[in-house]
């Protein structure tokens, strides 16, 4: 048996699962009075994406991607492009207004996601040079040993726009070429694999499936800036990675790609990894040197900056994985072509790790200006079990929040900024009702203070002073001087802070207070908390006529302290109580309230 | 191979892409490729790869080869496994676990039927022409 084609329905619980249920059912019922069920097998799939489109429906092999399909249109499928091999032209996705066409043209495509990044991951064994060597591997670096200087590859890099994917967004050209003007007998290249924010996982997912990428890049580097050795640091929990790495470095030392008169071109490069202990300020430049030199993980002033003064004191350049992954493409590809993806001002593509309340959550790259909204629903698949969207939180513990009044902006590094946000490395939190503005500026705070390596102490004490009064907050004890104190707090830290961790750790809280400040109104006047998240402000209590008394409720408190007779209305011990909210989720009769 | 010179490097990339390219007329023209970045053997994909390769033993199939990948940023359905062989579409399955994996030997790769309910969609299109599979 062997179908001709395949019908795939979108069975994503993001568009409406109940018509996509009734789509498949129809296609089945047609294909079998129209007599091709041994023609064609019809198949229900994960969700696609692009849920404001559905129910999708997508016809193998032609890559049919036909949206807003209704029950109805079943019969049309099956009899025109199973029949007569023709495509139901109406139901077609019009591809115009995608983003990422720009720079693919004659493509004809449907995905929000460009993959230049990632363009290895899932396709290629990691662990087999010859399988990146037939997607165009090493063919950069072949390029520029035979045929740039090192000035062809800056200006070619200045003509992409490449800047940093680590978080400050620095032209990657403007910092190659510093490095390069200055004279000195040793210089190094140095890739920044530490990724501490909490949620992100991009560098480790690109070091895990596409490893050499990073090598080709780092030799090109090296070549263009006069260095022959070059660093990896990277945390010590991405054991896969790590050896991921390492029999990458090793099957490009055998062929040569490593090591001594690299191609015949009397260029020499090796590298060395170097593990860190998985301090988030170590993710810092100067912290990242003093750490690999061997000293204690401390940020140290700058100036002089690394491409000056970098490890051991030589000029260095430091990049982050991502901006690394992108270099290859760029020299291969060129810098022109590069450029024709993404705004006027951020270039090429941006790779985000999707978490939080979101269906699809996974990694995703898209071109920069690629809105919120694209993200959140047409490749996030939407808000977990049909919740509210309230806020994106990007950037980390540097970054903020951005509100659904503002979910159509397009992702770039000034238009986040301008919400208070930052681009970050790539970490996106997604929010619903649930969540508490106040509690996740305090989640962040203590991840900052709780890494603050305590060197100066704007950063030091002001963080633990700002995270006292949060808690304080959370716990129904604030009052209106806090949120006074706090902003003064915070002009001090990011004015007076030492390194970047100091000088951004008061941004969640800042970008919290100015897009929900009501909430912070709620938990200090009304002692309440909105979204029933800070366990002190919450009261979990038996609406007594609604209560049949069925006694689940008090068999399930994990400290006993619901009672009632039998069939009559139960009652909470509200000293008891400490609020695991497991009566609220067990009641079959909405019985409990949580307030 | 020892140290490649230009030439070389090029000439490996050519014969690596014909090989590749050619896959469906060589021996070994069934391939499954599993996705095994952390996400995917946290979710369970090193047991998917030897249910695969059990069934693959028990049915004789000798034309199959097994491979593990990278993420392939689908990590709501990890373990995910890609198919690719003669006369069937290339087509991605997700929440592949130990059962499913013995369907998809069973069904896809034996029945040329897929796999209901595990089929996901590619997230995005290749901006590297020609090269790999
Ligand atoms: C507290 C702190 C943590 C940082 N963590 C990281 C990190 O984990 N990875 C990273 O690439 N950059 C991190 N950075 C940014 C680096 O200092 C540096 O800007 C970056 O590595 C430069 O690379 P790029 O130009 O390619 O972005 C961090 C910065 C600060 C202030
Ligand atoms: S700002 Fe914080 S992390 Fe940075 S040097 Fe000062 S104390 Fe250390
Ligand atoms: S589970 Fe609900 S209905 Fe049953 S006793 Fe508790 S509150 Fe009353
Ligand atoms: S919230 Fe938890 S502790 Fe409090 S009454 Fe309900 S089940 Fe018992």
């Amino acid at each position: 048996m062997n179908f001709k084609q395949y019908i795939l329905v979108c069975g994503g619980t993001g568009c409406e699962s109940s018509k996509s249920d009734e789509i498949y059912r129809n296609l089945l019922s047609a294909a079998e009075s129209k007599d091709v069920k041994s023609d064609v097998q019809i198949l229900k799939t994960g969700c696609f994406g692009l849920c404001e489109k559905g129910p999708i429906v997508k016809v193998l092999p032609d890559e049919s991607f036909y949206v807003h399909v209704k029950p109805e249109d079943a019969t049309e499928i099956i009899e025109e492009h199973v029949i007569k091999g023709r495509e139901v032209k109406r139901l077609l996705y019009d591809t115009s207004d995608s983003k990422a066409n720009k720079a693919m043209e004659n493509l004809d495509f449907y995905q929000k996601q460009f993959r230049i990044v990632l363009r290895n991951c899932g396709v290629i064994n990691p662990e087999d040079i010859d399988e990146y060597i037939a997607r165009d591997g090493y063919a950069a670096l072949s390029k520029v040993l035979s045929e740039m200087t090192p000035d062809d590859v800056i200006a070619e890099l200045k003509i992409s726009g490449l800047r940093g994917r680590g978080g400050a967004g620095f032209p990657t050209w403007l910092k190659w070429n510093l490095t390069k003007e200055v004279e000195s007998d040793q210089k190094y290249v140095v890739c920044n694999a530490d990724e501490g924010d909490p949620g992100a996982y991009m560098d480790r997912s690109t070091l895990e499936g596409d490893p050499h990428s990073l090598i080709e890049a780092m030799a090109i580097a090296a070549y263009t800036i006069g260095a022959d050795y070059g660093y990896i640091y990277i945390r010590a929990e991405y054991p896969l990675a790590i050896n991921r790495l390492k029999i990458a470095m090793e099957q490009a030392r055998g062929y040569g790609l490593l090591g001594k008169d690299i191609l015949g071109s009397g260029f020499n490069f090796d590298l060395e990894i170097r593990l860190g202990a998985g301090a988030f300020v170590c993710g810092e430049e100067t912290a990242l040197i003093a750490s690999l030199e061997g000293e204690r993980g401390m940020p140290r002033p700058r100036p002089p900056f690394p491409s000056v003064k970098g490890v051991f004191g030589k000029p260095t350049v430091i990049n982050n994985v991502e901006t690394w992954a992108n270099v290859p493409v760029i020299l291969h590809k060129g810098g022109k072509w590069f450029a024709s993806i993404g705004t006027e001002d951020s270039k090429g593509t941006k790779v985000f790790a999707l978490t939080g309340k979101i269906n699809n959550s996974g990694l995703v790259e898209v071109p920069m200006g690629t809105t919120l909204r694209e993200i959140v629903y047409d490749i996030g698949g939407g808000i977990k079990d049909g919740k509210k969207f309230k806020a994106v939180q990007t950037g980390g513990p540097s970054g903020g929040v951005i509100t659904a009044d503002y979910i159509d902006t397009p992702i770039d590094y000034a238009s986040l900024q301008k919400l208070g946000s930052i681009m970050g490395s790539g970490g996106m939190i997604i929010m619903d009702e649930d969540d508490c503005m106040v509690d996740v500026a305090k989640f962040y705070l203590d991840f900052t203070v709780d890494e603050s390596c305590g060197k100066c102490a704007p950063c030091r004490v002001g963080g633990k002073t700002m995270l006292h009064l949060l808690e304080g907050i959370t716990k129904g004890k604030g009052t209106m001087d806090d949120i006074e104190k706090m902003k003064k707090i915070a002009l001090g830290m990011s004015k007076a802070s030492l390194c970047g961790l100091g000088q951004t750790a008061p941004n969640p809280v800042l970008s919290t207070l100015r897009y929900f400040e009501d909430e912070y109104l709620a938990h200090i006047q009304e002692k309440r908390c909105p979204a029933g998240k800070c366990k002190d402000l919450t009261v979990y209590e038996i609406i007594s006529d609604k209560c049949i008394g069925c006694g689940l409720c008090a068999r399930r408190c994990p400290v006993s302290c619901i009672s009632g007779e039998k069939r009559q209305p139960h009652v909470i011990d509200q000293e008891k109580c400490i609020k695991c909210g497991e009566c609220y989720s067990v009641c079959k009769f909405e019985a409990v309230s949580k307030k | 191979m020892g140290k490649l010179t230009l030439e070389e490097l090029k000439k490996l990339r050519e014969s690596k892409q014909k090989e590749m390219s050619l896959r469906d007329t060589s021996d070994k023209n069934v391939h499954i490729i599993i996705g095994m970045g952390t996400c995917g053997i946290a979710a369970g994909a090193k047991d998917a790869y030897s249910a695969f390769v059990d069934e693959l033993a028990a049915h004789n199939l000798g034309n199959v080869t097994v491979k593990q990948t990278g993420c392939m940023g689908l990590c709501h359905a990890e373990p995910t496994v890609e198919v690719i062989m003669p006369e069937m579409p290339r087509i991605i399955y997700g929440n592949v676990n130990a059962q499913v994996a013995r369907d998809i030997v069973r069904k896809h790769v034996l029945g040329k039927i897929l796999v209901n309910d595990h089929v996901f969609d590619r997230p995005a299109i290749d901006i590297v022409e020609g090269g790999g599979n």
